[in-house]
């Protein structure tokens, strides 16, 4: 069979709704752009792990303590889970960690901006973790068999770390003006950029036609966005959070909730690099990379010497 | 002391050595030397929490004042904190991490076997309980001990560093006040002595197989179950209260 028909053949089987597993045949242009998708996934659970990592040590209770941790131990687990599924595409975890220090592999920008107080921890839960549940509900349903099963198991912990996001908010919005004042400005803070988190319009999205093609992602950015949108705001108005937009006003022929533009020139900023944050994340990534290097040789050599002595050592 | 007093105080002392060993283990989130050893310090600061959050409760069952386990976890000041030495001190670097996880937790393991026997049917609970946790960690830190001692030169090195740092800090968990004496008496807990030849006994295995040599230092500084601590709990309290101090009222 020629590469063309190869190629025919399984576009015929995605446009009937097979999935594809990691022994398939499968263009080089899919592989390329689901390995890049997922390594960037697992690149952005694990950089996510540094702004509520923040909080962690200042957590207010016992229980926000346990919540927060176990939450952030959740995402290194996400990391974990995708990072192997990124790996049947024959590279190693070790080369996409370097891929992330060199620039060549982003994450999501949402973690280029600071978490400044407590109630960041109810905004990104609430926030981040519900924009990505709307993401990655709709990515089970992709056609690589092994991103749609990562994406299943992992939706039901973003489930979770969205309630418990909520829940901060809506319990400092029950509480103090302090309090009251702190969500709110959290609120303000991480609006705009949770909508970023759906990427551009889809007429300027690069990737997106190829991938609506083959089906790894089977809605667009703009129709996830929208869902978000209204969600969101009937989640905020319910715990009386305004939504810092002037323009946003009620659709009833659409029954839908419209908003402004988006700021497009501060989303390519920082995607290009310049966020809050973008240098604190990756330089934090590299210097505990290069930290942890006498451990992970510590454990090869040891490794290697237990093989050679077949040593009576018990442990 | 009256027995409740007594008891009231060594539960907090269980319970902070817990809080603060798992607040600095939760200082490596995001910075472990890979990620499935990130994972396990985080669970590990998770164990120590939850075991904390138990004594806490229980603590402010006993407490007259009304107290709730929150209030007594993060509204003392540095002086009313009873945990051990050990356990405050910095991270440094993975070894000296796993080197205070592998003393205390050979330290804990042996308490707690012990308090299985205790008239206490609160502590004893705790005990059977937190005793499979601690298992772990010392299994976990042994594990890692005698890679570090079997390793690479620069490895071998820093474990024994580690225990150069750690090691004046040890004699403090086996110390003893009055609310020892109390519980004695009643059989609620018990000496330490028997505990110290037992933790003792599994240090000297561990470090003859990770060829680690026990320093040989007089210096032994001792008071953390009496609120005498080193330089480094106050500034860890800092950080672990700062909402509590900042919004007194707030309730989150
Ligand atoms: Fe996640
Ligand atoms: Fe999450």
């Amino acid at each position: 069979m020629t590469e063309e028909e190869k190629e025919k053949q399984f576009q015929q089987r995605i446009d009937a709704g097979e999935k594809i597993e990691p022994r398939d045949w499968m263009p080089e242009a899919y592989k390329q752009t689901l390995f890049r998708q997922i390594s960037q996934h697992a690149h952005s659970e694990i950089i996510g792990m540094q702004p509520e990592g923040n909080w962690l040590l200042r957590a207010p209770s016992l229980r926000a303590k346990k919540i927060l941790l176990a939450k952030i131990q959740d995402e290194a687990g996400h990391g974990l889970y995708l990072y192997s599924a990124a790996e049947t595409f024959g590279i190693d975890r070790t080369e996409m960690i370097a891929m992330l220090h060199s620039g060549k592999a982003k994450y999501s920008s949402i973690f280029n901006y600071p978490t400044l107080t407590w109630a960041d921890m109810g905004a990104i839960g609430w926030l981040v973790d519900g924009a990505a549940i709307v993401n990655q509900t709709m990515l089970a349903k992709c056609s690589y068999v092994l991103y749609s099963r990562a994406m299943i198991r992992i939706c039901k912990e973003e489930g979770f770390h969205q309630r418990q996001g909520y829940e901060i908010i809506a319990k400092m919005m029950n509480g103090t003006t302090a309090q009251r004042n702190m969500a709110q400005d959290s609120l303000n803070r991480w609006w705009e950029p949770s909508l970023m988190m759906f990427g551009p319009h889809d007429s300027e999205s690069t990737h997106s036609k190829d991938s609506m093609k083959w089906k790894i992602k089977v809605e667009s950015n703009d129709t996830l966005r929208q869902r978000f949108i209204d969600r969101t705001v009937e989640q905020a108005h319910h715990i009386g959070l305004t939504i810092p937009d002037k323009n946003l006003k009620y659709n009833k022929t659409t029954m839908h909730w419209e908003t402004s533009e988006i700021n497009w020139d501060e989303f390519w900023s920082v995607v290009k690099g310049n966020g809050p944050c973008n240098y604190q994340r990756i330089s934090h990534h590299i210097h505990y990379h290069n930290e942890g290097k006498w451990v992970r040789d510590c454990a090869t050599a040891f490794e290697k010497s237990r093989e050679k002595e077949n040593s009576s050592i018990s442990i | 002391m009256k027995t409740k007093d007594a008891l009231y105080n060594y539960c907090l002392r269980l319970a902070d050595s817990n809080m603060i060993h798992g607040q600095r283990l939760a200082e490596w989130c995001s910075r472990g030397p890979f990620l499935e050893e990130d994972i396990a310090l985080s669970n590990m600061s998770l164990d120590m929490f939850g075991q904390a959050e138990m004594l806490y409760e229980y603590a402010s069952s006993l407490s007259e004042d009304e107290l709730s386990a929150d209030d007594i976890a993060f509204r003392r000041s540095e002086r009313e904190y009873f945990n051990c030495l050990l356990v405050e001190q910095e991270n440094g670097d993975f070894a000296q991490t796993m080197m205070k996880v592998f003393l205390y937790s050979a330290f804990a393991k042996q308490l707690y076997e012990s308090l299985l026997n205790s008239n206490d049917e609160t502590l004893s609970g705790f005990a059977a309980k937190a005793i499979k946790e601690v298992k772990y960690h010392l299994r976990h830190s042994s594990e890692w001990l005698i890679r570090f001692g079997n390793g690479t030169d620069e490895s071998k090195m820093r474990v024994q560093q580690a225990v150069t740092n750690l090691w004046r800090f040890t004699q403090d968990m086996f110390e003893m006040n009055d609310a020892d004496t109390a519980l004695i008496d009643n059989g609620i807990s018990f000496t330490t002595d028997t505990l110290f030849a037992k933790w003792q006994l599994n240090v000297n295995e561990i470090f003859a197989a990770a060829n680690i040599n026990t320093p040989e230092i007089n210096n032994t500084i001792t008071g953390g179950h009496n609120g005498i601590h080193t330089e480094r709990l106050g500034v860890m309290l800092c950080e672990m209260q700062y909402l509590q101090r900042a919004y007194p009222d707030a309730k989150w």
